[in-house]
């Protein structure tokens, strides 16, 4: 008999039971935020408490204030926004449930935080209210968003019915680039095999590149597989994963620890274990990436073209290209470093960690910021960090905002919005049409990429400005 | 939730592929509860209307008539990726839609329109090509879902078998919420749970010290 995938390993292990080709699945830890409010209605409609409450956590980002937070919510001026914030503050002290909100001293976005605090777990089952859990896929878990009815349901049963997805493993070989960072190896994989590469499976990351990366490295990487539409994203657990998570507030302590370290070495997908599918990304020869159109799948290296319609594979590509054309207001044939921008945007569950702080303030060391830009942390305690390390200098020196944590400009649910048409380059995950605002003209990069376009006031290859 | 057994109703080609939740319901809409009365214009609302929601674009497919009756959609691939917003389902519930065929979808929007007993259904690119075909031709015609026999019955009267979960079509057909279904597991799952608990015990939530 073939041996067990990583994804193989954790799913046995969670099978409650089966009925008719679907599976009811245990769910470890259940993440949720401010959006969740139809699950605490359908709690009160089924007159049930939450079955597991303490695996279940709460957290204060789509819609908190990144200005600032004086005044505390009742400081908060759009009635609408305010009562979202007041609405989940009332929900999880009503339901019980551990809340990272607007007042707590870990507040932060809901795939930076249970990172930090150890929450996020090798092996465990993770889901979250939110497309981008598959972020915690880097502990080793199998961790994915749910909808907000799915969330109620787990909450209600601490369980959830799912179809057993199929496997990918992508083999992302090689060492780094100067210049390329994880965001453009995720831009690149999606690039390459399309946005739909994913659909319905559960994508293992591996190969010498993924093995050499750091937990945050990881993370963004995981974090955009529902960008390539995949179910999960995951990557092996091992020596950095276990340093990591070492001394977290929510980590195993003593014997567990060692227990539980027994266990997650058993984790990582057998010699002999058969996937469904295999690719296999060299990045040796990557570029920095950047998204030219509305998908995260239009991407090209700084060094691109835009595209013509006219190199599309079929009818509905062609289409979809003249769209993206139009909504972008590019030319087929421009150079992509010719395209100038208006506002930046560094922050997201993609790229708002330390590591990503650090890279764009060592950028902003070069220049001095030609359009608005914001840098939104994704934490208050990568906010701490970054300020103990001065970088919060380095960022405002160089005519950077330097803001409060929160989903921020990534999901534009709080207020803070392009301006009608803006073109920004952003290193969230997303540039569909109008994501970032109305009529918002996104490109997806780096934080380098990013800082580098602050200071020239247009989208540049950062391995030039040395 | 109301069950679905079989429609018959007015079909909406829709021939963009990759089309994301954020057009189906723009951000700003996501905190809109259910039964809100303006999440009737939220389905593709910054393609239907100007940001203020006051003038209409007459051009786009779904203010244009019959199709502002439309029950059903054919799309293409990758219907519903991107974010996992259920608001999404109840902009498209509200319109009136209570279909949709298209060669695949994102995973969690596929959940998602199941969980508000609205029939997602696969079919091959070619099948929901000629689909569209026989729509464009013939505007305001309708099809047929017919989820007991599981197929899709064109205008011109060609059958289309697709597959669905039988756990999951049985949900929809009995208009069934699966908390109920659920629940009904409960001594699984605290078996299930002990066992898993004892095993391995630091995969309880360890409370910070």
């Amino acid at each position: 008999m073939a041996g067990k995938t990583l994804f193989d390993k954790i799913w046995d292990s969670h099978v409650v039971t089966e009925v008719e080709g679907e599976t009811l699945v245990y769910v470890d830890r259940l993440l949720i935020h401010e959006g969740s409010r139809h699950s605490f209605s359908m709690l009160r409609d089924v007159e049930m408490e939450p079955y597991r409450v303490e695996q279940v956590f709460g957290f204060a980002d789509h819609y908190m204030p990144t200005e600032t937070t004086d005044g505390g919510i009742p400081g908060v001026k759009d009635e609408k926004i305010r009562g979202m914030l007041e609405l989940m503050e009332k929900n999880t002290a009503e339901f019980g449930v551990r809340n990272f909100g607007f007042h707590d001293p870990n507040q932060g976005i809901l795939h930076v935080v249970p990172p930090e605090q150890g929450i996020s777990q090798p092996g465990i089952v993770l889901c979250g209210a939110d497309s981008h859990t598959s972020t915690h896929g880097a502990f080793g878990s199998i961790s994915f968003g749910v909808g907000a009815s799915e969330s109620g349901h787990i909450m209600a049963t601490q369980c959830l019915w799912q179809q057993r997805p199929s496997t990918l493993r992508i083999n992302v070989e090689g060492a780094l680039p100067f210049g390329v960072y994880a965001k453009d190896i995720i831009l690149g994989v999606i690039a390459n095999f399309g946005v739909g590469i994913g659909v319905g499976q559960a994508i293992e990351f591996a190969g010498s590149c993924i093995e050499s990366m750091t937990m945050e490295q990881r993370m963004t990487v995981c974090n955009m597989t529902i960008e390539a539409a995949g179910r999960m994203g995951m990557i092996a657990p091992d020596d950095t994963t276990y340093e990591y998570m070492d001394g977290r507030p929510y980590a195993p302590k003593g014997t567990l620890w060692d227990e539980a370290l027994e266990y997650w070495q058993t984790l990582p997908s057998d010699e002999d274990a058969v996937f469904d599918r295999e690719e296999t990304l060299d990045v040796e020869q990557l570029v920095p990436m950047v998204t030219w159109g509305t998908n995260p799948g239009m991407a090209l290296p700084i060094t691109g073209i835009i595209p013509s319609p006219d190199e599309a594979q079929d009818e509905d590509q062609r289409r979809e290209i003249e769209v993206a054309l139009d909504y972008m207001d590019l030319r087929p044939g421009m150079g992509m470093a010719e395209i100038e921008i208006e506002r930046v945007f560094i922050g997201s569950c993609t790229n708002s960690r330390i590591e990503d702080m650090r890279a764009a303030a060592d950028v902003a060391t070069k220049g001095k910021a030609k359009v608005e830009t914001w840098v939104v942390p994704g934490s208050r305690s990568v906010k701490r960090q970054a300020e103990a390390e001065g970088l919060d200098k380095i960022f405002t020196d160089a005519g950077f905002e330097w803001r409060e944590p929160g989903c921020s400009l990534c999901t534009a649910l709080n207020g803070d919005l392009l301006n009608d048409g803006q073109r920004c380059v952003s290193t969230s995950n997303r540039n569909f049409r109008g994501r970032q605002g109305p009529n918002g003209k996104t490109h997806l990069a780096s934080p380098a990429m990013a800082a580098a376009a602050a200071i020239t006031g247009k989208l540049t290859d950062v391995r030039t400005l040395g | 939730m109301e069950p679905f057994t079989k429609l018959t109703a007015i079909a909406c080609p829709f021939d963009e592929i990759n089309v994301d939740t954020n057009q189906l319901c723009p951000t700003r809409f996501n905190k809109l509860p259910v039964g809100d009365p303006y999440l009737q214009k939220v389905m593709f609302h910054d393609q239907r209307f100007t940001r203020d929601g006051e003038r209409r674009n007459t051009d786009f497919v779904f203010n244009r008539e019959p199709y502002t009756k439309a029950q059903i959609i054919v799309a293409d691939r990758n219907w519903g990726i991107g974010s996992s917003r259920e608001s999404a389902v109840y902009a498209m519930a509200a319109f009136g839609i209570k279909s949709v065929i298209a060669v695949s979808f994102g995973d969690i929007h596929y959940g998602n329109l199941m969980k508000n007993g609205l029939c997602p259904v696969r079919l091959s690119q070619q099948a929901c090509q000629n689909l569209r075909g026989q729509l464009f031709d013939n505007r305001g015609a309708t099809i047929t879902v017919d989820l007991k026999e599981m197929k899709v019955i064109a205008p011109d009267g060609t059958e289309f078998e697709f597959d669905m979960h039988p756990l999951k079509r049985r949900c929809l057909l009995e208009g069934r919420d699966d908390i109920a279904l659920t629940t009904q597991y409960m001594d699984n799952i605290k078996t299930f749970e002990a066992k898993h608990h004892s095993d391995k015990p630091f995969m309880k939530v360890q409370e910070p010290e």
